[in-house]
């Protein structure tokens, strides 16, 4: 039988509350939001808080809304809000594509954005998604808020830049226009953790004669030892090149040398390397019919 | 600490450790052994219970978390001594087998139904692909479901 030790328990009320909270018991603290990383770790001992935060509470930090050419995530937004946001999807089809390979629909419903993204685990999937879009995360702590790149946000492995005393309370994605996105992942059973997965946004720009340029490009990788989760390298090579299948098959040469996967229990190296090549080029390929407004 | 809750629409005050798993809370300290612990790691759905509307997987929530709030368990399925429909359709449909993981898969059927009346087999499939029938029974468990929802259809044609 599987039971977290000890531990203290505090009910936030505000996030001005679980600041002033966070900033009392210091690292000895967790904040709780789904738990659905946090209490397995703490039933197997690699985390020990001594006082949880508990910010469930804090529904107003459950929303996915547009303010300009922003689109803007609270950070206690449940998975499956995500997958049925319609606005989300309208914008950022990566994410729904990305929510439907999450854990399971039960898991869903309770696991949280701001907590998959804080756990920071290298096989999670929103953050190579969120770094392809090149969203920015807002961090509040006690002298007030501050935004961070989502290519910033991971220092390592369940390492972030959010502080002690800090919380990360939104996440903010750009709109841009002609803009497409999309996410792949192969696991081995329905629900788990990614042998490899890839996430690509694309903003097109015209070229003339019917053809597009890429203007900008994201890629996502997780689980694959991708420095920020990202393949820069691929990206740099694809900025202003034609949307053509020569270039994305580069791209995803590209991206496979420069990941540094790891042989284990999912598969070894030199597979997720291929598994990277692949599933680059097919999402920039979805990618890229979706923005040019072609159905896949 | 003190906890105050309602389950299955009675209420409810303990004074129990923050520590303490839901699913835990529910079979130890409630005596309500409906809801099954399986896995411990949130992989097999057995504990499936409701959280105000939302299916979630007990035994990877804290009972404190559920101050204030709503838990509705498999035996808060059957209202006035009469079997939800999909009670009936796992009885008719041999969903139940050896009935480990059937309190779970029933809780996400109810949830299934409510928001989807008229489910096709993936959807149902889909559905509860967090949950594991070690009988690897799921096609009874699928039939049950979709039994469930054609009675449910039937009754309102009725």
């Amino acid at each position: 039988m599987q039971v977290p030790a000890q531990v203290e328990y505090e009910k936030a009320t505000s996030v001005q509350h679980a600041l002033a909270m966070l900033a009392r018991y210091g690292p000895a603290a967790k904040v709780l939001a789904g738990g659905h990383s946090l209490i397995p770790m703490m039933k197997l001992r690699l985390a020990q808080p001594e006082v949880l935060i508990d910010i469930n509470g804090l529904t107003d930090l459950c929303y996915i809304t547009r303010s300009g050419d922003q689109l803007r995530i609270g950070t206690l937004t449940r998975h499956a809000q995500l997958l049925d946001s319609g606005l989300a999807g309208e914008h950022f089809a990566i994410m729904h594509d990305a929510e439907r390979v999450i854990a399971d629909p039960i898991v869903r419903n309770w696991g949280t954005v701001g907590g998959s993204l804080c756990q920071a685990d290298p096989s999670e999937d929103l953050s190579a998604a969120f770094a392809a879009m090149k969203g920015t995360m807002v961090i509040h702590g006690p002298g007030g808020s501050r935004e961070v790149s989502a290519r910033e946000f991971h220092t390592g492995p369940y390492e972030t830049v959010v502080g002690p005393s800090e919380l990360l309370t939104e996440i903010r994605l750009p709109i841009r226009p002609g803009g497409g996105s999309a996410y792949l992942k192969v696991a081995r059973r329905t629900g788990d953790w990614p042998v490899g997965a890839a996430g690509a946004a694309v903003w097109l720009a015209d070229a003339g004669g019917g053809t597009h340029k890429i203007a900008d490009a994201g890629i996502g990788l997780t689980a694959v030892g991708a420095t920020h989760f990202v393949a820069a390298e691929a990206e740099e090579f694809l900025r202003g090149r034609p949307a053509d299948e020569q270039t994305l098959a580069r791209a995803g040469e590209i991206a496979a040398e420069h990941c540094r996967p790891v042989t284990d229990q999912r598969g070894p190296a030199d597979y997720k390397r291929h598994l990277v090549q692949e599933l680059t080029v097919r999402v920039l390929r979805a990618a890229i019919s979706r923005a040019r407004g072609l159905a896949t | 600490m003190k906890l105050t809750l309602t389950v299955n629409g009675t209420e409810y005050a303990r004074t129990i450790e923050p520590r303490l798993l839901l699913i835990h809370f529910l079979r130890d300290e409630l005596g309500l052994t409906g809801s099954h612990w399986g896995c411990d790691t949130s992989n097999c759905g057995a504990c499936v219970v409701w959280l105000d509307e939302t299916p979630v997987k007990s035994c990877t929530v804290l009972a404190v978390m559920t101050d204030g709030r709503r838990v509705t368990t498999v035996e808060g399925l059957a209202r006035g001594g009469v079997l939800d429909p999909v009670q009936d359709g796992f009885a008719a449909c041999h969903g139940l087998q050896c009935g480990f993981c059937t309190p779970g898969m029933m809780m996400t059927a109810r949830w299934l139904l409510d928001r989807t009346p008229d489910p096709t087999e993936a959807q149902v499939r889909e559905a509860i692909s967090g949950q594991i029938c070690r009988c690897t029974g799921y096609e009874n468990i699928v039939r049950s479901v979709l039994w469930a929802a054609r009675r449910e259809r039937d009754d309102e044609d009725a």
